[in-house]
């Protein structure tokens, strides 16, 4: 199984090079596969947000190394990273964080817009159609605040897998949500990697939810703990 | 661009009322500094028309004489006094290709020939001195527009006609049809019928010129085929200066502009615009502040999607253009409104402000460079207002922009 993300002694550091400096993650290995379905799961303030933004290309390590799709990614410059971050990665956020000036069909879209430079109609038609996969066919011209939070992450589910990327990393995806919303979320996570073979690394407190996916990392004090596959 | 115009676009119409305000802020400036640059340049050339009369924008003359003392230039003794020679009527050499050749020349519309020099009007036992001006009614009209000053008569001048200034008349007593003898220290002259007369609108200047045909005024004043001067008039008006200096350069004549005749009143509308250029300047600075001060708010408010979309892919150029072309199009918008704005004060303030003899101060001209400049400028006000608040959206870092 070929590996979309490997890390290799991956150490962060904040305000190095000051009497301050904190290292939160100290010497992290980790390969994520094609069509996973990982969980981090950790205590509050073990690095799981800081590692999830390494491997979303949102900070740079301060030592180790990092591949993604078999391309070494920790000297790349910004704009390196902010091509493989609109191509490979797709971002899921605690807070859905959408535009709110634009429409819901405009939000999957943005993207493509921003890869093709122009509003296309086969990425019309494909948002049209994740949309409608997670329930939203309905409300495409609806602006995210008039839609309720389980409806917004799931905008939000579909705009980051508007590109296919290889991998989506979910930060917290349903903590914001009340239980029923958030099996559902969960359960349209779940599907998008069944049927289309999208890998997943969704940070989560919930042990429900972790003991539904196929694989789940423990963090600690920036280490992780335990990495091991989920017997259900 | 098109994402970049996209999100440009929706952020701005998203700003609703801080958007309107700013873009009406911009446009109250820009009008502002659109009436200040139309009125000035249509007071100023009014001014001008009024102040100057009947004087043209060039006039060439034969050069002073000079004296030339007739001593060894080697000897080290300096003299102690050289008289100045007395500067007699002379004509210009050669005037009639001078005539051909100016007429060629770029930016120069029109050249009239004239002969003047001094006289006498007479009636009865009133003598006033006067300019015997002699000149060809057509060419000198197109230099001088003397026939809009005509209030009496009309300027179709035959040898034994006239054409003096109301207040000439009024001194001498004299109405349209009446007789003037007009006589020269070379001419004992002779009796001329007033054909029309003339308001310049200043008391001096109508006293000043005694109007006759160009062979008139060569008998009297004893310049047999010559001409005192050649009279021009010049495309632009503001340039004058830089066109008799070109022309200086390549004829032997004295050549002035009204620039140089007029230094004072040249020196007090040069001040004039000085100060209206510091205030449109200021004027302009206003309005960047506002517009640059509008978009550092909007980056503050816009932080999360600015690091939902740089998360998402979009490139720190991207982000900085995003805010650019905002600034751009608040500039444009303000522009189009502001000159709209800025047209209509012109025209309404040409009629309501009024000259003494109850004129209009000055007339409101549709100046299309004027307007294309301005929205010009003020995209590029727009865009360099923007420049800060771009690089500061720019430089956010997507995973400290994400979490606040």
């Amino acid at each position: 199984m070929s590996a979309v993300v490997e890390l290799a002694g991956i150490r962060k550091t904040y305000n190095a090079g000051t009497p301050v400096a904190v290292e939160v993650l100290h010497g992290i290995d980790l390969a994520v596969n094609r069509g996973e379905f990982a969980c981090l799961i950790g205590p509050s303030g073990s690095g799981k947000s800081t590692l999830l933004n390494l491997i979303g290309l949102l900070e740079w390590p301060s030592g180790g190394s990092y591949r993604l799709m078999g391309r070494a990614i920790e000297q790349a410059d910004d704009d390196e990273r902010t091509r493989a971050r609109l191509t490979t990665l797709g971002f899921v956020f605690q807070f859905h964080h959408l535009l709110p000036a634009f429409s819901t069909l405009e939000n999957v879209m943005m993207p493509g817009l921003m890869r093709d430079g122009a509003y296309t109609a086969p990425q019309r038609a494909n948002a049209i159609s994740l949309l409608e996969a997670v329930g939203l066919g309905a409300a495409l011209h609806k602006k995210p605040s008039e839609l309720s939070g389980g409806m917004q992450q799931r905008v939000a589910i579909a705009r980051a897998l508007a590109l296919a990327p290889d991998l989506v990393l979910a930060d917290e995806p349903t903590g914001n949500l009340d239980t029923h919303t958030a099996d559902d979320v969960f359960a349209l996570l779940r599907r998008f990697n069944e049927t289309r073979g999208t890998a997943f690394l969704i940070v989560t407190h919930d042990p429900r939810l972790a003991a539904r996916c196929d694989r789940v990392i423990e963090l600690r004090d920036g280490t992780i703990v335990s990495d091991a596959p989920n017997r259900h | 661009m098109r994402f970049e115009w996209s999100v440009a676009l929706r952020f701005l119409r998203e700003g609703g009322m801080q958007s309107v305000l700013i873009v009406a802020a911009s446009a109250v400036g820009i009008s502002v500094i659109v009436f200040i640059s139309s009125f000035l340049g249509d007071l100023q050339r009014d001014l001008i028309r009024r102040t100057l009369g009947v004087q043209p924008g060039i006039i060439v003359r034969p050069a002073e004489e000079v004296a030339h003392p007739q001593r060894d230039r080697t000897e080290p003794a300096s003299l102690a006094q050289v008289q100045a020679r007395a500067q007699r009527l002379r004509s210009v050499d050669q005037w009639q290709a001078l005539v051909a050749q100016l007429q060629a020349t770029p930016g120069i519309l029109a050249v009239s020939p004239v002969a003047a020099g001094p006289g006498l009007a007479t009636r009865g036992d009133v003598n006033k001195s006067v300019t015997v001006t002699g000149i060809v009614p057509g060419p000198y009209v197109a230099v001088t527009r003397l026939d809009e000053k005509i209030v009496a008569g009309d300027l179709r001048l035959n040898p034994g006609d006239v054409v003096i200034g109301i207040e000439l008349a009024r001194d001498l007593g004299v109405a349209l049809g009446d007789k003037v003898r007009l006589s020269t220290p070379t001419s004992a002259g002779d009796a001329y019928q007033v054909r029309a007369l003339y308001d310049l609108g200043q008391r001096n200047l109508n006293r000043a010129y005694a109007y006759v045909t160009l062979p008139t005024a060569q008998a009297l004043l004893n310049l047999p085929g010559g001409v005192s001067s050649v009279e021009l008039s010049v495309e632009d008006l503001f340039g004058a200066d830089t066109l008799a200096a070109r022309l200086q350069a390549r004829m032997p004549h004295e050549v002035e502009s009204w620039m140089k005749a007029n230094s004072q009143l040249r020196t007090a509308l040069g001040n004039q615009t000085v100060m209206t250029a510091l205030v449109r300047f200021f004027l302009a600075l206003v309005v960047a502040i506002g517009v640059a001060s509008v978009l550092i708010v909007s980056v503050v408010q816009k932080t999360r999607e600015i690091g939902i979309l740089r998360a998402m892919g979009a490139s720190r150029g991207r982000i900085l253009r995003l805010f650019l072309l905002q600034g751009v199009f608040i500039g444009a918008a303000g522009a189009v409104l502001g000159s709209a704005l800025g047209y209509g004060l012109t025209s309404v303030m040409s009629g309501i402000l009024r000259a003494d003899d109850g004129t209009p101060l000055f007339v409101a001209h549709f100046n299309l460079a004027l307007y294309l400049h301005t929205v010009a400028g003020a995209v590029i006000l727009g865009l360099a207002a923007a420049v800060m608040p771009a690089r500061r959206a720019a430089r956010l870092d997507p995973a400290q922009a994400i979490r606040l």
